[in-house]
């Protein structure tokens, strides 16, 4: 390409932005409307994905919570019922004692906060170590049989519910996203349309002088990728910012211990604007082509 | 140099514009298409810079069969053709040299060739003086100069003109049509569709007149109507 070509695409790429600013501005609007409920929903997944990960060192860890008004020979003598199970290799007791320390303990600051308490609230627990996963519903069942026992915890449940949950938002923002993709383009390619018509003669002209396609095609696909970049950085500033102030908050109002799981932003920031970038320029080309198979036909 | 093969043009609508026309074009000749509204002149310019395809038939332009060019060949093929429109054409923000120098920029013509050429066809079509002025400042004629230099200023094979004096007095048109004659006598091929029967009458050259798709007279040195 020589520097004419490049001179003369980026000229009227501008000016075609320029010329018609309220469509121009309504496209960037659109395409970073569409980028930010698209990193709202990658956020969200990320995160889900992420808590499911720290989480799981507890997959194959059975957690079965004792009632507070058992002796400690009936403590003692669960633990050893619990050991006879097939399928345990460890039984683990932890007192209630042990562990309203390690919540203080995984609290930080915040745990001056569970020095308050008149009572402790957590109870008794065993921990069980599984030989194999395929083993926790049976052990699970049989535990549950027994006297004593508040609750069987098997955090392999809840893992597998967020990951579904993941899962469900993963599909419906696909969907989301595809509708909305289509929107934006739909409207680059009315703002492009414009331009087209706005230059129709030049444009016709250009076509019966025999300028090369790229000569008359360039600029308006310049302009349309002009256009789904903008987009694109307006929604990696809202969606960085947007995010950093959602973490803040949550650490600020929320558990500690949930804000431990989430993703810093500035971890995400560069996959994002990859992302973001591509799918923008993506946006503005696809316009750009609609628009001008639709309006160029000399 | 160009030659029509049985072409028919049936459009989408089922509106057969032009039907098994077979028409040569010599080199460096001058010829008028005449006929109604309808007729189907309009069609066959379009086919002739490929804006169109035929439903049916061969279009051969310097032996190169075109209605077999390849989207990237059209703009190659439209370099060798000049168009001269009714309404001109020009670009009301550029001068009058910017709107000649704009047909040199669109092939990529280098600067330097361009400020040599430029001020070469506006002395042919007399508006060397004019170069500066805005084409809305000037008279129709002279907006049409400007046209036939764009038209020119590329050296193209064939001039094609689309009704070039429909929008002009007979005194103006006179003046025009000299300039198409200097041109086609420097060599280049001229194909002119026209209701302008006086200019028909007077310049005494090839007449294809279309009736309703179909070529229904081709004369040498014909008059607009058929005499006979």
């Amino acid at each position: 390409m020589s520097s004419k070509i490049i001179k003369h695409t980026f000229k009227q790429g501008f000016e075609g932005i320029y010329r018609n600013k309220t469509m121009s501005l309504a496209s960037i609007g659109s395409v970073a409307a569409v980028l930010v409920i698209l990193g709202l929903i990658l956020m969200i997944i990320l995160n889900i994905n992420a808590i499911s990960l720290s989480t799981k060192e507890k997959f194959d860890e059975i957690y079965v919570y004792l009632e507070d008004d058992i002796s400690n020979s009936r403590i003692r003598e669960i633990g050893e019922e619990i050991n006879a199970i097939d399928g345990t290799i460890a039984v683990v007791f932890q007192s209630k004692e042990y562990a309203l320390e390690k919540m203080k303990d995984e609290w930080g600051e915040d745990g001056k906060l569970l020095e308050g308490l008149s009572q402790n609230p957590l109870p008794n627990t065993y921990v069980i170590q599984l030989k194999e996963v395929s083993y926790a519903n049976a052990v699970i069942k049989q535990i549950e049989e027994k006297d004593g026992i508040e609750e069987v915890k098997y955090y392999k449940e809840v893992v597998e519910k967020l990951i579904s949950m993941a899962d469900f938002i993963q599909y419906f923002g696909i969907v989301v996203i595809i509708v909305l993709l289509l929107v934006s383009v739909f409207i680059i390619q009315n703002t492009i349309k414009i331009t087209v018509a706005s230059r129709k003669t030049e444009i016709e002209l250009m076509q019966y002088i025999g300028a090369s396609n790229g000569f008359v095609r360039g600029p308006f696909l310049f302009e349309g990728i002009t256009l789904g970049t903008l987009g694109a950085l307006l929604a990696i500033i809202i969606v960085l910012n947007g995010y950093d102030y959602l973490v803040a908050f949550a650490n600020e109002k929320f558990f500690t211990m949930l804000s431990v799981y989430l993703i810093p932003a500035r971890m995400i920031a560069v996959d994002i604007f990859i992302i973001f970038v591509t799918i923008g320029i993506g946006i503005g080309m696809l316009g750009s082509v609609v628009s001008l198979k639709k309006f160029l036909s000399v | 140099m160009l030659e029509f093969i049985n072409v028919t043009k049936i459009y989408k609508d089922k509106y057969t514009a032009v039907k098994n026309i077979d028409l040569k074009i010599d080199k460096s000749s001058f010829s008028f298409i005449v006929g109604k509204s309808g007729a189907g002149k309009t069609t066959l310019i379009k086919l002739l810079i490929k804006e169109i395809n035929p439903t049916e038939g061969k279009i051969f332009f310097d032996g190169e069969d075109i209605t077999e060019l390849s989207s990237r060949k059209i703009p190659i093929h439209r370099r060798k053709i000049g168009v001269v429109f009714q309404d001109f054409r020009l670009l009301n923000k550029k001068t009058v040299y910017e709107n000649i120098a704009f047909a040199m920029e669109m092939v990529g013509q280098p600067e330097k060739i361009i400020r040599r050429e430029v001020p070469t066809v506006l002395s042919m079509v007399g508006l060397s003086d004019k170069a500066n002025n805005f084409p809305n400042e000037l008279a129709g004629g002279e907006q049409q100069r400007i046209a036939i230099a764009r038209a020119v200023v590329n050296k193209p094979e064939l001039v094609i003109a689309d009704e070039p004096t429909g929008n002009l007095d007979p005194e103006t048109s006179y003046e025009i049509m000299k300039i198409f004659s200097e041109i086609n006598r420097r060599g280049t091929t001229l194909l002119m569709v026209t209701h302008d029967r006086a200019i028909v009458d007077t310049m005494k050259k090839r007449v294809i007149e279309l009736k309703n798709g179909k070529i229904i007279r081709d004369t040498e040195e014909g008059d607009y109507y058929n005499v006979f």
